[in-house]
């Protein structure tokens, strides 16, 4: 039976409605419905031209089945009709239906935008509003064209009513964020800012929004907003309850335009002009103070509105990071809330903590209410606030408290709800590495996250592990490339056999990739622990692996078996020789925890943070051959790393810089795995100076990638040529010259290339490399190829340098400094040994001849300068390193 | 604000409003993502859920559920209120609304809806002027006795 409707109702189609209401059965409704379309198809195309009320029925029993979740395919036309209706229920019917059902046929809104276009300029304001919101509701590209210059017209003309400049200023908004180059600031920019003044609050209200937007983008032209928005919102805060009639909501004065207040100001750093800041401030204590006053109201909506402001305030207080006092009054406001019996404001007090956490100022007293954070992680009966509680505990999560917090997480995952353990899993991981001091906390850390919750252990961690154990020397011991397993069993038993039963008993519950680690991991045991060799031998022979449908792990299965049982232990032994150290990266579990959204989420500094720190824990690979020229290089680049470098200085100089060095390899090669792309050819060039792996070059077609390894005079480039296009490359050739007098300098081989390279596909050339004697010079690689009929040519220089052919040397002060006095020139007389200053020492090892070579690097922080100097047994060498080494600061 | 959906205990959509384009699949998806993850949120939990990068809001109010979708920097609490103010407005204008009122009168919960808020903006939040809106345009219209003499199909 049908409600009582209000106003001007149609029955016909509260008919309708309560027909469909009545059907027994989804297909009941179907045929309702079928029958009702055909109707009003029938009257659509019927000869007798339809009066406006059964246009508006027919219109609106249509929307209403498209409401349902049908599809709708007319009725288009008669709805743009309604627009032009003079009744102003039918023209309000024709414009929820377009604005419902968008068409994106261009007829159609060609007669749409004439319409709006003439209730635009017919003065009457409902008519105005309802074209200005048709506009906001269909927000497209054509509208955006046709009217983006007239809404700021209305909008700051005098004569506007004030819902009219309400709608206008939220259409102009967003026509503004669906095509911004379409809106034009100009000279209403000015007037719109000044809407801040306006008396009524509603326009106010309205206009902010805009404003705020635009102030997002053009800060500049709207910082005059500042000032205007302070003094507005201190009218507001200081304001009796009562003062604002309709805009108080349950005795809180203009929540809406508060909050919107607080959010402009986050668009800009504090107010520099005293007084503004000032009032600004005693706003912020005002609405903290307010805080503690007891409840003017028990109803939920007075606390609601009034902690919506609260909570702007905190969010603004924590964009400027700068009024200590407040930041830590915030605190603990918030610390109170964590203790609410309102759920609603324990989550948000949770996830606002989160941000203070990152604040220098704040971090110690958010740590303080670690003990309730984990209380709540275990007791609240809501997941997604336990979930806060989680993300808080990582946010405050430093050296001091890591290991209570890392514990507690453990705990918790052991219950977590199946839905956050995979986030949870990443969050430990993260942390362990993170703050992890000594290595066998790490490996304990990881070893429990695996067992509690091995089936959300993915892949990153795996690989992150896997990553962290082999760059460290001290497990690398445990030779074996992938036997990071080995070591975390063996920490618990000896004895070979175990360690692989152990291990294998986990083999079935492995991801594919894994299981292929694992294989390999096998022959590795039956390299080092011969008494395997028959049991992994016969795992091998199993049908489940050797006839595994997985194609990798069938064909490791059947080669390792062979391997096993042809080879002799010798060539065994150099088949699974030792791999050098992975090159150190971006975590893959940071890049995975940031792809998942939240406020947990890894903020940039955190990501650098942990770069610096899981550098530590992942430094001391094996010695790259530029280590000498690397360190040095690195010394004083004036990058947020450079504080790792504090490492070394008390490091007892001249003894131990190679070392020192090798630790700074594997944290700064990384400088970028997806090192942007250059464009101009000599800055790839440079950047590979101190590393050896990337990405030399990339435009829209190709991306050429290089790994490259060094060791005495010889060295050998991969280059890796990807076909970032679907099309196939043809005639793909590639040429490495040496110009000039490289040529007797520098020998370069390589293989010739396969002509042709799919689309997507990558192909690898080896380069090998022999230096003859010293050199300046790089060698040229040319690429050619054809890419849709077009010849394409590129020349590259190829980033080998003097610096590769480095042989790091270990030396005492003492010896240093003999060597550097043989070497010195006039210059230098008395040098002191400051623990400052970086030396290194290294032998260029060159076909020819063996270039001695020393590095002073010595940096002087206040004049933000440093000096390099290098002293060679060749002038011509020092010379080049001298032009190498300094481009890099 | 990016979208409103009204929903019954029985996941049945009452309302919908997007404030940024969509393809109807989205909106489907959408749909039923929130009624799927609301309806299953245990009594008195809290009215907060993140959802990809958004924040999710929800109320249960009698048989309805309001649910809103803002992005991650907006305001939870006055979000909350936003809803509250929207049913204020709705229980106005029908007298202690119900969910019959918002399924036969669609129409007016959707003009009640952009009175209030445009473009995922709060417009006006005032309820007398909400209300004096509302009224003059159903002034426009026409009288209860034109009503029932007009044909039922």
């Amino acid at each position: 039976m049908p409600a009582v409707s209000k106003g001007d109702g149609m029955r016909g189609l509260a008919v309708f409605i309560s027909d469909i209401r009545n059907c027994k059965s989804k297909e009941a409704e179907i045929k309702r419905i079928n029958k009702e379309l055909a109707n009003i198809r029938s009257k659509f195309k019927g000869d007798k031209a339809l009066d406006g009320y059964s246009k508006k029925k027919y219109v609106c029993k249509l929307l209403f089945i498209f409401l349902l979740g049908h599809d709708i395919d007319f009725g288009h036309m008669e709805a743009v009709n309604l627009l032009s209706s003079n009744k102003y229920t039918e023209k309000q019917i024709g414009y929820l239906f377009i604005s419902v059902l968008v068409n994106s046929n261009s007829e159609l809104i060609r007669l749409i935008n004439n319409a709006i276009k003439n209730d635009l300029s017919s003065r009457n304001p409902t008519f105005m509003c309802l074209a200005l919101h048709c506009i906001a509701n269909v927000g497209s590209r054509e509208m955006a064209e046709a009217f983006a210059s007239e809404i700021p017209r209305i909008l700051v003309a005098g004569d506007t009513m004030d819902s009219v400049k309400q709608s206008a200023a939220l259409c102009l908004l967003r026509l503004y964020k669906t095509s911004p180059d379409l809106v034009l600031m100009g000279e209403w920019t000015s007037r719109v800012v000044h809407l801040l003044n306006d008396q009524h609050m509603g326009v106010v209200t309205a206009a902010i929004s805009l404003i705020t937007c635009l102030s997002q983008k053009n800060p500049d032209e709207f910082k005059t907003c500042v000032s205007l928005a302070v003094s507005r919102l201190s009218r507001i805060v200081s304001s009796a309850s009562t003062d604002l009639q309709d805009y108080t909501y349950y005795f809180v004065p203009a929540p809406w335009l508060s909050c919107k207040l607080l959010r402009l100001l986050q668009c800009y750093p504090p107010p520099e002009d005293g007084a503004v800041k000032g009032r600004l401030v005693e706003c912020l204590e005002t609405i903290l103070n307010k805080a503690q006053e007891p409840p003017k109201s028990k109803k939920v909506q007075h606390s609601n509105a009034k902690n919506a402001i609260l909570f702007e305030a905190i969010s603004l207080i924590i964009h400027y990071d700068s009024e200590p006092n407040l930041l830590v009054r915030a605190c603990n406001q918030l610390g109170q809330f964590l203790q609410h019996r309102e759920t609603n404001l324990r989550y948000l007090a949770l996830e606002s903590m989160c941000t203070l956490a990152s604040s220098e100022f704040s971090h110690e007293a958010v740590k303080t209410h670690i003990e309730t954070v984990i209380n709540a992680l275990k007791t609240e009966r809501d997941v997604s606030v336990r979930q806060r509680a989680a993300d808080l505990l990582y946010a405050m999560c430093d050296r001091s408290n890591a290991k209570q917090i890392v514990a507690e997480m453990l705990s918790y995952l052991e219950t977590a709800d199946y839905s956050i353990r995979e986030e949870m899993v990443l969050k430990v991981a993260i942390l362990a590495e993170k703050y992890a001091v000594d290595y066998s906390w790490y490996v304990d850390t990881i070893l429990n996250l695996i067992r509690i919750a091995g089936d959300y252990v993915s892949e990153e961690v795996w690989y992150r592990v896997i990553q962290i154990v082999i760059n460290r020397d001290d497990v690398q011991g445990f030779a074996g490339s992938y036997l990071l397993f080995s070591p975390i069993i063996s920490g618990r038993c000896v004895v070979p056999l175990v360690q692989f039963n152990l291990l294998h008993s986990k083999f079935h519950l492995c991801s594919v990739p894994t299981r292929a680690l694992l294989l390999s991991a096998y022959i590795k045991f039956i390299n080092l622990f011969p008494e395997t060799k028959v049991t992994i031998q016969e795992v091998l022979r199993c049908d489940s692996q050797i006839r595994n449908s997985d194609v990798e792990l069938q064909q490791r299965a059947v080669e390792y078996l062979k391997l096993s049982s042809i080879a002799s232990t010798d060539v065994l032994a150099t088949v699974l020789e030792e791999m050098p150290p992975f090159p150190e990266r971006e975590s893959s579990i940071l890049a995975k925890l940031k792809k998942k959204k939240g406020p947990g989420a890894v903020s940039v500094t955190e990501l650098d943070d942990s770069k610096r720190e899981g550098g530590e824990l992942n430094g001391g690979g094996e010695r790259a051959a530029d280590t000498a020229a690397m360190a040095a290089s690195n010394a004083s680049t004036p990058s947020p790393s450079a504080d790792l470098l504090g490492i070394r200085s008390s490091a007892p100089m001249g003894a131990a810089p190679a070392a020192a060095g090798s630790l700074l390899v594997d944290v700064f090669s990384e400088a970028g795995p997806a090192a942007p792309a250059a464009a101009v050819n000599n800055d790839g060039f440079l950047r590979f100076v101190c590393k050896n792996n990337g990405v030399l070059f990339e435009n829209q077609l190709l991306q050429i990638g290089i790994k490259s390894e060094y060791r005495q005079n010889l060295g050998r480039m991969y280059l890796f040529y990807g076909n970032k296009t679907s099309v196939q490359f043809a005639s793909f050739s590639t040429t490495v010259s040496c110009p000039g007098e490289l040529t007797p300098q520098l020998n370069v081989q390589s293989k010739p290339v396969e002509p042709l390279v799919e689309g997507g596909a990558q192909i690898q050339q080896v380069l090998n490399i022999e230096c003859l004697s010293d050199f300046s010079d790089a060698p040229l690689l040319n690429i050619k190829f054809r890419y849709g009929g077009a010849l394409q040519n590129l020349t590259l220089k190829l980033p080998v340098t003097i610096n590769k052919f480095f042989q790091p040397t270990e030396m005492t002060s003492q010896d240093f400094f003999q060597r550097w006095k043989q070497l010195r020139s006039a210059l230098l007389d008395n040098v002191d040994p400051n623990p400052e200053n970086y030396v290194c020492a290294g032998v260029i090892q060159t076909k020819g001849q063996q270039v001695g070579c020393l590095l002073r690097l010595e940096p002087n922080a206040q004049a933000q300068m440093y000096r390099l100097t290098l002293r060679c047994s060749k002038e011509s060498v020092s010379k080049r390193l001298c032009e190498l080494l300094s481009q890099q600061f | 604000m990016r979208f409103l959906l009204l929903f019954s205990r029985q996941g049945k959509l009452r309302l919908q409003k997007w404030y940024t384009p969509l393809t109807e699949r989205e909106k489907k998806k959408i749909i039923r993502d929130m009624t799927t993850m609301v309806l299953a949120r245990q009594p008195r939990s809290c009215n907060f859920l993140h959802w990809k990068d958004l924040k999710i809001i929800y109320k249960r109010y009698a048989s309805l559920y309001f649910c809103l979708g803002v992005e991650s920097q907006e305001n939870e609490l006055l979000a909350l209120e936003v809803i509250h103010r929207y049913v204020e407005l709705l229980d106005k204008y029908f007298g202690n609304v119900c969910e019959l009122d918002i399924i036969f009168n669609f129409e007016k919960a959707y003009f009640i809806l952009d009175e209030f808020l445009m473009g995922g903006e709060v417009q006006e939040t005032s309820k007398q002027t909400i209300n004096r809106c509302i009224e003059n345009s159903d002034m426009l219209q026409e009288t209860m006795e034109e009503y029932m003499s007009k044909p039922a199909f």
